[in-house]
């Protein structure tokens, strides 16, 4: 799975003397950069090499070195391995990286996350605000010496659950009695509540305009979200309206922000796997393979072969199942009330039949192993997959195009709507069919291959308009290549033991980092995981489609009618628990 | 161009399923609902027509692997005695994602020392996410995954021993299989520690 | 309506003559009150998280709780009778979920699907996370599970009805007034951290005291 990095070859740091070392701990790779000389660095890594597409970027707190690291993971969209730097600063505030977010635009969300938790600012960055928790909210979360309120030890297990483990609830050992921490002295009766909105709403384009009459014209600020039912979840969106037209928009996330990440620095390795169900929750086998994938990767260590094909059998199933979902859920939003969704669920519900035979458990599958799968799939559930792959779904994919694909309505809502060129999706680093269907042939699948996925024969699935037609029918089109592969897949799984390693619940990590990434069916989705050789990981950062794709939401709705907004939303396919962790 | 075609088309796969929702029902004329075949006809690739199953009449039986919450074994002595399987090790209480599991080891009143039975043993069912990691790394089939998934309640959810512990002959009524298996390999087990012993 | 529904509606002692058996019952206020309520309780639609997904399927074809009377899943909290919480609840979400709540027509009910919305779940040490509803709302249902199956949730909505059909009229909490759940639930605000307006003095005295110890032992540090 190791893949040569090109940075070998280059001599980058004779290029920038004094300014660009070579990573040399210890399990590491790629170059360190000084912050003053990172935007320099950064437009000749994108425009002399070509590394177009920044993936990737978190903060990581080394706290017994005193320092706060930036990593960029950076990508050619002609394919490739990537190349990894990174930029630092030490640990006390103010804590100040230049912004890239003049580099590639699709640094914007992730320097803003990396800013709401660990107080990194970033200089140059036009909006720079709290992302997932609220503003006015006290301290930087993830960093490693920010304490929750039911803070029990650094790193699990905790030695309070055995071997005199009497039960005791959280809230009862907390200060407050309940999952809040408040400075000493504060009075909330004195406190001065400041508009956690404020800055929110100042960030909002807004205008004014006078005719000749003096007939003043003002804005609209329409709020949609939390609660609302077409923003698939807490997703909130503040949007700006002239008329109908969307003059500016801002979407507003962290309602369903849950410490994942916070949380899967205290677990062990095998302890996040279960969590990273939660990500995406329409997806839990591609979690799971994206997790493993880092960790396997940082460990070493091979997938057994009949692993390889369970996993790429589990991967395309939801990522037909995932498609289903999102034409149903897309037409709802369009106003074609459930009919398309309630299909799709009955789909939905036969491949979840097999997840459940498999694994356990409907969506929560966690099935990945380190070195392969947990349990092997059983003679009655090879036949359900079959009968799935190569009767069942081919007929209600064909189904799905013929109720829907012509349908005059649907053509006329979407054709057009809200496009996208190519260099637009690179530079807001879209992922997944949202960058395909802008043109780009991207897909990891193929431009970084992982697992066996080099040994199938299929198209890398690719539309030219960019517009919300092509987002549709892109879907349709990788369900199509999603059966292909199954088909192969299916009849090509070869007999044998399903893991590589002993089953044990405790992993022996080596020291360094790894960037593991898979082509989920929303895109890319990557962990950047650090070790430092404990039980725990040091570093655990997601790198979530939907997270990343949203940052070219206001791009694509400005100009489009607020009814279109909806539907735009819909396509980018976002789903809470991996939008807001 | 506007023609509506597009829309007949779909409109035609709509009346499609409607129909078959009729000739389905006559097809499977008195067995389609409230059989074990008519649920699994329901649940096969050739499904048609309603598709519903109707719970709580009938059910839709779950597959050997499910996972809902834990519980502890006990083997039945000749007695009716309750002998739990569990060392009170703590493999799962480490092993277990958000550490929901608490146990107390036991001690001998008299002497103090650590014996293999649990003093008390808690699950909080309110945080336990059914990762399964727990029957999945117990050493000593202790704790399994429960098939009861109509556990609602009118108030919260602390398990303790006595919801906890359930009889070995209960686990292997829903898991069949792993049971067998696992017999056996005690079994196995066992005689070569006896040929050891020779 | 049909017999079957009538029957259970009868009071028993009460003899129906054969001819009128299927178009008359004898009955009390209390069970047709309930007989109303439980027979078409109208979730919102409202999802949280991972659960909010088995809330769909329990509505798709598969589970169907229009079987149940409660298909019509109203986005808005006017139209709703029940608030299904599902999914983990965060200190960001809150105030907006205690405002929803508010603005339901009693009666009102509120189910926990699934281990966060009941105690916290998974996700509970996070500093994010409220560690269930049942902090701020008065939880009728509990379902465990992570997340419950839609057959899990058919369950507990069952045992919502068979909570409903025991209520009287007389002495559900709303008609009240004075009872401490008929007013409306302070809305929850969000300060250097999660207020509930509820515990302000409680959080006021924690505040001062833990200043008191400190200053008690800086002196000591010096």
């Amino acid at each position: 799975m190791a893949t040569p990095a090109p940075t070998d070859t280059l001599d980058l740091a004779a290029r920038f003397p004094g300014a660009v070392t070579p990573d040399t701990r210890p399990g590491y790779t790629g170059w360190v950069v000084t912050p003053e000389k990172l935007l320099e660095f950064a437009q000749f890594v994108r425009d002399e090499l070509g590394y177009d597409y920044l993936v990737n970027l978190c903060a990581v707190d080394y706290l017994p070195e005193d320092r706060m690291e930036v990593v960029y993971n950076v990508f050619k969209t002609t394919g490739g391995p990537g190349l990894t730097f990174k930029t630092w600063a030490p640990r006390k505030d103010p804590i100040e990286i230049p912004s890239v977010v003049s580099i590639w635009p699709g640094a914007d969300f992730q320097e803003r996350e990396a800013w709401d938790l660990y107080g990194v600012r970033f200089t140059g960055h036009p909006d720079l605000r709290r992302i997932l928790m609220w503003e006015g909210f006290e301290g930087h979360p993830m960093r490693k010496d920010w304490q929750e309120p039911f803070y029990d030890e650094d790193v699990k297990p905790f030695k309070r659950r055995w071997p005199d483990g009497k039960h005791v609830y959280a809230e009862k050992r907390s200060v407050y009695g309940d999952n809040v921490y408040f400075k000493p002295g504060f009075d909330p009766e004195k406190w001065t509540p400041t508009d956690p909105e404020e800055a929110l709403y100042k960030s909002l384009k807004k205008y004014k305009t006078e005719t000749s009459d003096g007939i003043e014209t003002d804005h609209i600020i329409v709020n949609m979200g939390p609660q609302h039912p077409s923003t698939h979840g807490v997703f909130r969106a503040v949007v700006v309206l002239d008329g109908e037209t969307v003059v500016s928009l801002k979407p507003v996330m962290g309602y369903l922000h849950r410490n994942h990440e916070k949380i899967g620095e205290r677990n062990t390795w095998l302890q996040n796997m279960p969590y990273t169900d939660r990500l995406d929750y329409f997806n839990s086998m591609t979690n799971n393979w994206g997790y493993a994938l880092a960790v396997e990767k940082l460990m070493g260590i091979p997938v057994a072969e009949r692993a390889e094909y369970i996993r790429v059998i589990m991967a395309e199933l939801s990522r037909i199942q995932n498609h289903l979902i999102l034409i149903g859920m897309l037409l709802n939003d369009l106003g074609a009330y459930f009919t398309p969704a309630l299909y799709a669920f009955e789909e939905r519900e036969l491949i979840l039949d097999v997840f459940e035979a498999v694994s356990g458990s409907r969506m929560m599958c966690n099935y990945f192993r380190f070195g392969g799968v947990v349990r092997d799939i059983d003679e009655d559930s090879m036949k359900k997959i079959r009968d799935l792959v190569f009767d069942r779904l081919p007929r209600k994919i064909e189904e799905f195009d013929h109720l829907l694909t012509e349908n005059e309505i649907i053509v006329s809502r979407l054709k057009g709507v809200a496009p996208l060129s190519a260099e637009e999706a690179i530079a807001y680093s879209m992922a997944g069919p949202m960058l395909r269907a802008s043109g780009v042939p991207y897909d990891i699948r193929r431009a970084d291959p992982y697992g066996i996925y080099d040994r199938f024969d299929f198209d890398v699935a690719v539309r030219y308009n960019g517009d919300m037609y092509d987002r549709y029918l892109i879907r349709l089109d990788e369900m199509h290549q999603s059966i292909r592969i199954l088909q192969q897949a299916v009849k090509g799984i070869p007999e044998g033991p399903i893991s590589s390693q002993k089953p044990s619940y405790t992993t022996k990590v080596p020291p360094g980092e790894s960037y593991g990434r898979v082509e989920g069916p929303k895109g890319e989705l990557g962990f950047y995981i650090v070790s430092t050789g404990k039980p725990n990981p040091w570093r655990y950062h997601v790198r979530t489609p939907s997270f990343v794709n949203l940052t070219a939401l206001e791009k694509m709705c400005v100009g489009t009618k607020i009814a279109d907004f909806v539907a735009i939303l819909g396509a980018v396919d976002i789903v809470l628990g991996e939008l807001d962790r | 161009m506007l023609t509506g075609k597009g829309i007949l088309k779909g409109l035609g796969v709509t009346l499609k399923r409607f129909i078959d929702t009729y000739l389905d029902d006559l097809r499977w004329w008195g067995k389609r609902y409230y059989t074990p075949e008519g649920i699994a006809h329901r649940s096969s690739k050739d499904a048609k027509g309603v598709f519903t199953i109707q719970y709580p009449e009938e059910k839709l039986p779950v597959p050997e692997e499910f996972r809902y919450k834990p519980f502890l074994l006990y083997d039945e002595g000749p007695n009716g005695e309750k002998n739990i399987r569990c060392t009170s090790c703590g493999i799962c209480a480490k092993a277990c994602p958000p550490q929901c599991i608490w146990i107390v080891r036991g001690t001998d009143p008299q002497t103090g020392r650590p014996v293999p039975q649990p003093a008390g043993f808690w699950i909080d069912a309110d945080i336990c996410m059914s990762c399964g990691f727990c029957a999945e790394y117990c050493p000593f089939d202790a704790i399994k995954m429960d098939h009861n998934y109509e556990v609602a309640s009118y108030t919260r959810n602390l398990m303790d021993m006595n919801e906890l512990l359930k009889p070995v002959s209960y686990y292997a009524s829903i898991r069949p299989l792993n049971y067998a298996r696992e017999e056996e390999a005690r079994k196995a087990k066992e005689a070569a520690k006896a040929a050891k012993g020779q | 309506m049909k017999e079957e529904d009538l029957r259970d509606l009868n009071l028993p002692g009460y003899e129906i003559p054969p001819e009128l058996t299927g178009q008359l019952a004898i009955t009390t206020l209390d069970r047709i009150y309930n007989f109303g309520r439980r027979a078409s309780l109208w979730p919102m639609m409202f999802g949280l998280a991972c659960c909010a997904i088995e809330m769909i399927c329990a509505q798709a074809g598969r589970y169907d709780m229009a079987r149940f009377g409660m298909e019509v899943m109203r986005p808005s909290p006017r139209q709703s009778d029940v608030m299904i919480v599902a999914g983990t609840v965060t200190k960001k979400m809150v105030p907006a979920i205690i405002r929803l709540y508010n603005q339901m027509p009693e009666p009102k009910y509120v189910v926990a699907m699934g281990a966060c919305a009941s105690g916290g779940g998974p996700f509970k040490e996070g500093y994010n996370v409220v560690a269930g509803i049942d902090k701020f709302l008065p939880v009728d249902v509990y379902i465990p599970g992570c997340p419950p199956t839609p057959q899990a949730l058919i369950h507990g909505m069952i045992l919502l009805q068979q909570k409903i059909d025991k209520q009287s009229i007389k002495h559900v909490r709303w008609y009240d007034g004075k009872k401490e759940d008929s007013v409306a639930v302070p809305v929850p605000y969000l300060g250097p951290d999660l207020i509930d307006p509820r515990r302000i003095p409680e959080i006021k005295a924690k505040a001062a005291e833990l200043a008191a110890q400190q200053q008690q032992l800086a002196p000591e540090q010096a």
